[in-house]
């Protein structure tokens, strides 16, 4: 596996899921565009073809738990539960406003199908672990599964998790990073290199697997026998194109975040789809 | 305290399920009873308190309860955020005992001591704040944590402390209780500075000075109407903390006064320590005694501010 995403061309479903997005940046004139485009393809691999939940009773006992750890790229997570109908689509226009439940990071208790609060780097796993032992002790199947940033990971929070894990065995936990290679600033290889980075997570007992996370069909490979493997647990490394589906966003860090999206921004990204 | 309350633990473990133990590296022989009893439900966790606090979230947020025993100074400001961030917005029922806050851990100086605990634990929403006064009440307030709302910190002694708690108190969390009667001085005081306290208003009387002793065992929530009738029968007011004088106990009953009392106001005295790192080393004993805040300094800091009141008695 190569460390790039080859970047396949997005199908329809894909590009209905960034117009979602769009309308959610068109809204609030604001978001994380950069972190959610990446983001995109895991999140509807996942909802279409790995998950077990249920829309109309998110917290259902037996569901499995998706934790966005990267909180940032929630607007891709709010365009999946949309359209899964975790809440009414209308809700993505009213994205960050007093009105909506939407917020520019997510939020348990507020929104539906939203596991864990986000927005502070470097929590997701932590929870994760906890929620995984929880299941254990209940004798419950669910999996769970915690989607992190590569920036994300500079956090030494992850790493504390990233050994407790592996500690116990939990192999019903997944790891899913969205291996963008870019933060705020810039490359992540300029900030903070993570190479070796398969080695590291191997090191640390977690059972490793490299896909391109825009390839539909090679992540529906992946992530639909989950768990991977027994006795450990598994860590994904996506790897994926910042602002993926705009061109004038992608591998630019600009795009991480943007404020003041106003109608020729949004009619540019809506162009982009055509 | 640190073994009385594990062992109320282990008491509840007992007969609930929901309840689960999680140390991070904690002294030899720590709860290995626990461990043989539950061992699905013992965690003995590396150094790592921001993912131990973490875990624990994950854990309340799938239903348990969980109990998790470290350093207070380490256990509190490494996973503030997670308490910020995760634990208190959603009330998860985590609890935390600390082991060794305020003075205790003067020998091994500033990583240790920990006098702001009470201060940044009580500006967070949903958070409650239990401070006991000895290992008896720690005890009775301990068997009340199962299912208290939210998430509890509780800032344990080294349980030394003579035993100023009485088991006839009636004893809630979030209710002060009165120890003593007194008309002209109320000494609001917690923790081990309860039976300070104590020794305190008896010498005191022999000078004709009669003081109430009020025992807020829990700084959060405030029991503000056992302030605030006690505040409306004194001329003094005394405040008595092993804490910073910013933001703890002391703080909490100024911000309580200058909102809501009735006037005339007693005459506010907040005892606690200054704003300065800790400085030197020696025992928990000899720096309060440095700070003022013996049993001599108390008296002492009392007739002060009696006498400037009213002139030398």
């Amino acid at each position: 596996m190569e460390p790039v995403s080859h970047s396949p061309v997005l199908d329809e479903r894909s590009r209905y899921l960034r117009r979602l997005i769009i309308r959610a940046l068109a809204g609030a004139g604001r978001g994380h565009p950069g972190s959610a485009l990446s983001l995109v393809e895991i999140l509807r691999v996942l909802y279409d073809h790995a998950l077990h939940y249920r829309a109309d009773d998110p917290f259902h006992p037996d569901r499995d738990r998706l934790l966005l750890s990267k909180g940032h790229g929630c607007l891709a997570l709010y365009a999946i539960l949309a359209d899964k109908g975790f809440f009414p689509a209308t809700q993505l226009d009213q994205f960050c406003s007093m009105e909506g439940i939407l917020g520019g990071l997510p939020e348990r208790g507020r929104i539906p199908g939203v596991e864990a609060s986000a927005g502070s780097l470097g929590h997701g796993l932590s929870l994760g672990v906890g929620m995984a032992l929880a299941a254990r002790i209940k004798q419950k199947k669910h999996r769970v599964v915690v989607i992190l940033g590569d920036g994300e990971i500079n956090e030494g929070s992850i790493w504390e998790a990233a050994m407790s894990a592996a500690k116990y065995r939990l192999d019903r936990l997944l790891g899913l990073l969205d291996y963008n290679k870019f933060q705020s600033w810039g490359p992540s290889s300029k900030i903070q290199n993570l190479e070796p980075l398969a080695d590291k997570w191997r090191s640390f007992g977690w059972q490793v697997h490299e896909v391109d996370g825009h390839d539909v069909a090679a992540l529906k490979q992946v992530l639909a026998p989950l768990p991977l493997t027994e006795g450990r647990p598994t860590f994904v490394i996506c790897h994926t194109v910042k602002g993926k589906g705009f061109p004038f966003a992608e591998h630019v860090a600009a795009w991480h975040h943007k404020s003041n999206i106003g109608p020729e921004m949004v009619s540019m990204m809506e162009k982009a789809l055509e | 305290m640190q073994k009385v309350c594990l062992g109320v633990v282990q008491e509840l473990a007992r007969d609930e399920q929901r309840v689960v133990f999680v140390g991070s590296d904690l002294r030899p022989g720590t709860m290995l009873s626990f461990q043989e009893n539950f061992p699905d439900r013992f965690f003995m966790e590396g150094i790592m308190e921001m993912n131990v606090v973490g875990m624990a979230a994950g854990m309340a947020m799938e239903g348990l309860v969980p109990y998790v025993n470290t350093i207070a100074s380490f256990l509190v400001r490494r996973a503030y955020e997670m308490l910020a961030a995760q634990i208190c917005p959603l009330q998860l029922p985590v609890r935390l005992i600390g082991n060794g806050a305020g003075l205790i851990f003067t020998p091994l100086g500033l990583s240790h001591v920990f006098l702001d605990d009470i201060a940044i634990l009580r500006a967070l929403p949903n958070m409650t704040v239990v401070v006991p006064a000895d290992v008896d009440e720690a005890r009775r307030l301990m068997m009340q944590t199962l299912d208290w709302p939210g998430p509890i910190y509780l800032r344990m002694s080294k349980g030394k402390s003579p035993i100023v708690s009485r088991e006839g108190d009636p004893c809630r969390i979030g209710q002060a209780i009165l120890l003593r009667e007194g008309t002209e001085v109320a000494i609001i005081a917690t923790g081990i500075m309860v039976h300070r306290a104590m020794e305190a208003a008896n010498a005191l009387q022999r000078y004709g000075i009669g003081c109430a002793i009020l025992n807020v065992h829990t700084i959060k929530p405030l029991d503000e109407e056992a302030i605030l009738t006690l505040a409306a029968k004194v001329s003094h007011l005394v405040t008595l903390e092993e804490h910073s004088l910013i933001g703890g106990l002391g703080s909490a009953v100024a911000e309580l006064l200058s909102t809501q009392a009735a006037y005339p106001l007693p005459l506010l005295v907040r005892l606690g320590t200054p704003d300065c790192f800790h400085d030197g080393y020696g025992s928990q004993d000899e720096m309060l005694a440095k700070l003022g805040l013996d049993v001599e300094g108390i008296i002492r800091s009392i007739r002060e501010a009696v006498t400037r009141a009213k002139g030398p008695i």
